[in-house]
């Protein structure tokens, strides 16, 4: 696992959960980790909103100030430099989506241009945006060019929300596959509810990775 | 087509898109600016028309002027921007002029908050603008709804030549769920003969306005237009009842407040208490039959749950009368209730332990 993770993606490919699951991750191999909402696009549904749960587990969180107020204010905060001194732990840094959102990262490439960072791009195959292969490579190419970094692994995390099934992610890997050949950009994970990706074909095992949900709506919980 | 997961805003533009709208005329602001977005991203590669118009002020007129001109046309927004848009609905409204109006309600009064809330009713369904007029107002709880909606939305408008809102919360704006878009046909819609679409040197021409110079003529076309209100009232009264005969404690939402409701009802279910709730779909014209339905039984109480301070419960008062008490939980300024909360009303109502 790299120090600096920075999660891309369409909106609304799930990058958020992705990006929590993986701040979750690195805190569990590394004894802490840091996770930094960079999202200047999206007012709602946002790694602000796991805020309580996060730094209960050990997970730092840095994000915008103005985050989930009434302040439609698209600034960053200033400690997001802190990830990059040596002492930072690993840390996730989760943008906004598009390349709406990766605006946002490219202040940063005087300092990732010197670390050894991993880029995911979280794909979302039923999104009608990236259904396709250009479609997902238009928007890889288009993060890239904005915010001046290389998207280093794919991840496949296919799903309908609350329908999702094993369906949608196995009729999605030729696809994922397709967008790996034509950039040369490896497939490192396959994400989803455990439920559903422990139903998969045993040649996918390896690239499992199962998500714990947290961008709930207030009427499917009942807390 | 399958399913696919889509934000409710991009889902309804694209929904818009698909019931033939060729014309969007819109300014920017949260929660309901993916609408825009998603248009200005598409509409130039099907031969529409985007246009981010100066203001608020400037799109709805925009709008009149298109819809004037018979083609389908909608602008979208949020409150503080409907509140600009009143002045051009009214004029669309006394023209008689078919349009979509999308109102992807925030917190408020004021410039108020970015956080989902349903404080416009009021706005939206007694007046907003002046003059005596009517909105079709649909208010989708999905955002499937939201979609099948939109395209009924259109045809509501041009058969009765009149303004239809779609109105939705935030959250019902900025949420992601699986929707599917259903085909429908407009490539054969009915004839607009009243539109400014030239005369072509054969008819008389057409002319799109609201000042009338004789006191007679606008009061007959206003009574005119009332009658087609009436009409709307007749026809298109849409709304969901569940378990409401039986119920002691009916609930009365609208929206994704409906949903919340919903989870609260099921599970003061589990708990023995009987609950139904009564959704309205249209919130005008207010579905009063759906009340009318539940007064005919046993003897129940009314719990309306709103994103206000009590908006809609003037209209179920106004639907229950004397007949049965009328109670009321709300949250606002954009936060929203819990099923918690809902509940807890539901026990203090239901009288269970």
């Amino acid at each position: 696992m790299k120090k600096i993770n920075i999660v891309t993606g369409h909106y609304g490919s799930g990058k958020t959960e992705f990006a929590i699951n993986y701040a979750l991750k690195l805190k569990e191999s590394h004894g802490s980790s840091v996770i930094c909402d960079m999202d200047i696009v999206n007012p709602y549904f946002r790694t602000n909103d796991a805020v309580s749960f996060l730094k209960n587990e050990g997970v730092s969180v840095i994000a915008p100030e103005y985050a989930n107020t009434n302040l439609d204010l698209p600034s960053l905060p200033s400690d997001i430099i802190s990830v990059f001194s040596e002492n930072s732990p690993p840390s996730v840094l989760d943008v906004g989506g598009d390349d709406d959102g990766a605006i946002a990262l490219g202040q940063f490439y005087p300092y990732l241009s010197k670390e050894d960072y991993e880029m995911f791009f979280v794909i979302n195959a039923l999104r009608p945006d990236t259904s396709s292969a250009d479609g997902i490579i238009k928007l890889i190419k288009d993060i890239e060019y904005v915010s001046r970094c290389k998207v280093t692994s794919l991840v496949n995390n296919t799903n309908l929300s609350y329908l999702s099934s094993v369906k949608d992610i196995t009729d999605s890997i030729s696809l994922i596959d397709e967008v790996s050949n034509l950039t040369g950009i490896k497939v490192k994970y396959i994400s989803g509810k455990e439920d559903i990706l422990s139903k998969l074909p045993e040649e996918l095992k390896e690239k499992l990775f199962p998500l714990k949900l947290f961008m709930q709506l207030p009427f499917d919980a009942f807390a | 087509m399958s399913k696919v997961l889509m934000k409710g805003n991009e889902a309804l533009a694209e929904a818009a898109i698909r019931a033939g709208c060729r014309h969007f005329f819109g300014y920017p602001i949260t929660p309901q600016t993916e609408v825009s977005a998603y248009m200005a991203k598409k509409m130039p590669k099907i031969g529409g028309t985007f246009l981010q118009a100066e203001s608020e002020v400037a799109a709805i007129n925009m709008v009149y002027g298109a819809g004037g001109a018979g083609v389908r046309v909608m602008t979208s927004s949020s409150s503080p921007g409907i509140s600009l848009k009143q002045e051009g609905i009214s004029y669309i409204a006394g023209a008689d002029v078919p349009c979509v109006i999308v109102n992807i309600v925030r917190g408020g009064p004021g410039l108020g908050g970015i956080q989902p809330a349903q404080s416009d009713y009021f706005q939206a369904t007694k007046g907003g603008g002046h003059g005596d007029y009517h909105l079709v107002v649909l208010a989708p709880s999905s955002i499937q709804e939201m979609v099948d909606l939109t395209s009924d939305a259109f045809d509501i408008g041009d058969k009765y030549r009149c303004p239809v809102m779609i109105m939705g919360d935030g959250m019902l704006g900025q949420m992601m769920e699986p929707v599917e878009f259903k085909d429908a046909d407009v490539s054969n819609l009915p004839e607009k003969t009243w539109a400014t679409t030239g005369t072509g040197m054969k008819r008389k021409k057409n002319i799109i306005n609201s000042l009338f110079l004789e006191a007679s003529e606008l009061e007959k076309l206003v009574l005119e237009r009332q009658e087609r209100y009436a009409e709307i009232a007749k026809n298109e009264v849409r709304y969901e009842a569940v378990d409401v005969e039986d119920a002691d404690v009916v609930l009365v939402a609208y929206g994704t407040t409906s949903r919340i409701a919903k989870t609260a009802m099921a599970k003061a279910k589990e708990m023995g208490l009987k609950v139904g709730i009564i959704r309205p779909i249209t919130l005008w014209p207010f579905p009063f039959e759906a009340f009318n339905n539940a007064l005919n039984g046993k003897d129940k109480k009314f719990l309306c749950v709103e994103m206000s301070t009590g908006q809609m419960i003037e209209d179920v008062k106004l639907a229950v009368g004397d007949k049965a008490e009328v109670h009321f939980f709300g949250r606002t300024g954009g936060i929203v209730p819990t099923p918690k909360e809902i509940l807890n009303k539901i026990i203090e109502l239901g009288g269970a332990k």
